[in-house]
């Protein structure tokens, strides 16, 4: 591996880093600031599950930040990576509260801007519904829980010190759960921006498991989270809790169980799978922010007891630092990309070309878009998705869904299907229909990304996408990370 | 390994639990102990029935002090119940405060033989039980802090009833007192004993009021 990428990954390391400080206080801070669990015990469980659930479970939310924007070059994500960490470090130090998953967004959303890039409106509504959403939410799972508890409790009439050792394992359990959905939810936000820029092939342990690059990036990230953790989380730990409305420990557990609920819901491919499959409305997989889950259960459970102990101005300040980070971030992003590329003359991003060829075309006209009003831009080349839009906007009236259909089918690919590279494939990863597709197209040269995916769905049917329907939500994704990963590997460019 | 530890861990909780019982156990006991040798103090004087009584409070009070060592040590070296070791070793404090009082009578009773004449006797017998009553209350209000706490209320109810009834006793007899024709060093001595066995349910009450602040803080 190339020395530079390993000085990129770094700010990705600090972001880590600054995650494992901030939000390991939102899983066991309260626990160990009551000092009902040592901080050692809380650093040790809080360190394994994080990086059990980033590298087990973690893909799910990275998704959707991938979508967000795919920062496409290693010096970019380095810079908004370390805008982030930055930014997550300043507050932090400010002693305002802080999101990582809101910084992350501002960094990419500051990237996209820099690099002429278009934001998914789709991705950005979903993410900001879901900031809206993740403190609604564990509000509403804390309130019954607590009765629930306090029902119990009143029923079981436990001594106070057995309540006490029950306590304090049900908090262990709940912050290794917490710990976990924390690692499965939040490395998206630490090593997501790394994912399409990611410097690491998949390897395979004794031909019995095969750990992707991606999870390797996720180890790495989760290594850096536990490093965060065990040095800089327990100033942490001990100051919060208190801060919004002070806790019986039994109140923190809910806050704990509600807040690792949330972020599994929002981080579980299997859940989605399970509703989709059962035809139920699936939850959307979105990094959210831990700090807004703990926030919201907490008021959760201060409004059952009748809102008087909590600390309205505290909550304003909170909800201010969720509108001011993700702008910070972005802010900051854009401009250091700007020192980057002209001052240290790094590449920040790839330019990315746009034209309407014949044959992109043909290819609108087969899926009856207005390209009438189109043609005088035929084979204009275009260096950013922001002038194409732009251009296309200028003549034609298109829906948002046919402005990103347009966007997609015009981006300029050199994809080289390499025989070695098939070669090097591996047998299980796609279906005998796939490998045999892939093989009749071996030495061929495609112009677009969809001009491969169209070639290969012609020769196997395993290559073809399901209508879209709940249901084949899964399906259909699998379908495009393979595509995706084909892109990666026969691209011809840097 | 970790089935041999377990259990160990609640093994701890439960001896800790039985020692709480132990301690209150106790102050049940020196306070029929009191209220017995007290009557018989009236009935018989000075005699060896008393002196006994005596011992056994002391031996009561004693152990309740290693006890009480005990339990605060553990609470701290185990770091239990962190958020509320400082009301529950408040309470223990309070609860101690009447074992080292019901010793101190015995003491007193026993060094200074007060000579109360048999017209008060009926009286005093009754501010012993009332006291007694109110302490015995007290002690249920404890224990149901540690395990049920919706019955903390309840039995504080009583408590504040026994020591107003003590109070109204209490009152009564030094009016009495003060209303003889007893030399006026002799009716100060009596309004002394009347004051030392009422302050069982002073102290008592005392206790209840703190345990409904600690109540009302438990709750979850």
């Amino acid at each position: 591996m190339d020395f530079t990428v390993l000085i990129f990954l770094t700010s990705g390391l600090f972001l880590g880093w600054s995650l494992g400080a901030n939000d390991a206080a939102n899983v066991f801070g309260t626990a160990v600031g009551t000092r009902m669990v040592r901080f050692t015990t809380a650093a040790v469980v809080c360190s394994i599950f994080i990086v059990l659930g980033s590298v087990l479970s973690g893909a799910g939310a990275a998704h959707t930040l991938g979508k967000l924007g795919s920062i496409n070059a290693l010096a970019g994500s380095f810079m908004a990576a370390l805008a982030a960490a930055l930014t997550v470090y300043a507050m932090t130090k400010l002693e305002l509260p802080v999101s990582t998953s809101q910084a992350i967004v501002g960094a990419i959303i500051g990237w996209n801007l820099f690099s002429g890039s278009v934001t998914d409106v789709t991705a950005l509504t979903k993410i900001l519904a879901t900031w809206v959403a993740c403190p609604l939410l564990a509000a509403l799972i804390a309130m019954p829980i607590y009765i629930g508890v306090q029902r119990f409790l009143a029923r079981a009439k436990l001594h106070i010190l057995r309540r006490d050792i029950y306590t304090r394992i049900a908090l262990v359990l709940a912050g290794a759960f917490g710990s976990y959905s924390l690692g499965a939810n939040n490395i998206a936000n630490v090593m997501g921006v790394f994912v399409p820029a990611s410097p690491f092939t998949d390897f395979t342990v004794a031909d019995a498991f095969t750990i992707t690059g991606i999870q390797q990036l996720f180890l790495l990230g989760a290594l850096a989270i536990a490093v965060g953790v065990f040095t800089y989380s327990k100033r942490v730990m001990l100051t919060v809790g208190g801060g919004l409305m002070p806790l019986s420990p039994i109140a923190a557990w809910v806050v704990v169980i509600s807040h690792s609920i949330v972020l599994t819901l929002f981080a579980s491919e299997g859940l989605e799978h399970f509703l989709a499959s059962n035809g139920l409305p699936t939850i959307p997989l979105v990094p959210v922010s831990s700090s807004q889950a703990v926030v919201g259960a907490v008021i959760g459970i201060g409004l059952l007891k009748g809102g008087r102990n909590i600390k309205w101005r505290v909550l304003g300040n909170i909800s201010m630092g969720w509108v001011t980070t993700p702008v910070i971030s972005a802010i900051l992003c854009f401009f250091s990309l700007f020192f980057l590329q002209n001052v240290f003359n790094q590449k920040v991003y790839t330019e990315v070309h746009y034209a309407l060829s014949p044959k992109v075309m043909n290819h609108l006209v087969e899926r009856s878009f207005p390209v009438e009003d189109l043609s005088s831009l035929r084979n204009r080349d275009f260096t950013s998705a922001r002038a194409f839009l732009k251009a296309i906007g200028e003549r034609t009236y298109l829906t948002g869904y046919q402005q990103r259909k347009i966007l997609e089918f015009a981006e300029v690919a050199k994809l080289y299907v390499d025989p070695k590279k098939v070669q090097q494939l591996k047998a299980d990863w796609l279906s005998q229909g796939q490998l045999l597709a892939l093989r009749k197209l071996e030495g061929r040269r495609f112009g677009f990304k969809w001009a491969l995916a169209d070639a290969l769905e012609k020769l196997s049917v395993d290559w073809r996408q399901r209508p879209d329907k709940i249901e084949n939500k899964t399906y259909n994704k699998q379908i495009k990370a393979k595509l995706g990963y084909l892109y990666r590997l026969f691209s011809l460019e840097e | 390994m970790l089935l041999k530890r377990r259990p160990a861990l609640f093994g701890k909780t439960k001896r800790l639990e039985a020692q709480f019982d132990d301690f209150m156990d106790r102050i049940i006991e020196a306070s029929l102990i009191f209220e017995r040798a007290f009557k018989s103090y009236l009935r018989d004087g000075f005699t060896q029935d008393f002196s006994d009584a005596v011992e056994e409070v002391s031996q009561l009070e004693t152990r309740n002090d290693e006890l009480k060592k005990e339990i605060e040590t553990r609470l701290y070296e185990q770091t239990l119940i962190p958020d509320l070791r400082g009301d529950v070793l408040s309470l223990i404090e309070g609860l101690d405060g009447i074992i080292n009082l019901y010793q101190s009578n015995c003491f007193r009773i026993a060094s200074e033989k007060p000579d109360i004449p048999p017209r008060y006797h009926k009286d005093f017998k009754a501010l012993g039980k009332t006291s007694t009553h109110c302490v015995d209350s007290l002690i249920m209000a404890s224990r149901a802090f540690f395990t049920n706490i919706e019955a903390v209320r309840d039995h504080n109810v009583k408590v504040m009833f026994f020591e107003t009834e003590a109070d109204k006793i209490c009152t009564r007899l030094k009016t009495r007192i003060f209303a003889s024709d007893l030399p006026l060093e002799h009716k100060l001595h009596l309004r002394y004993f009347c004051d030392r066995v009422e302050d069982a349910s002073n102290r008592a009450e005392d206790v209840a009021d703190n345990l409904a602040i600690y109540t009302l803080k438990r709750s979850v």
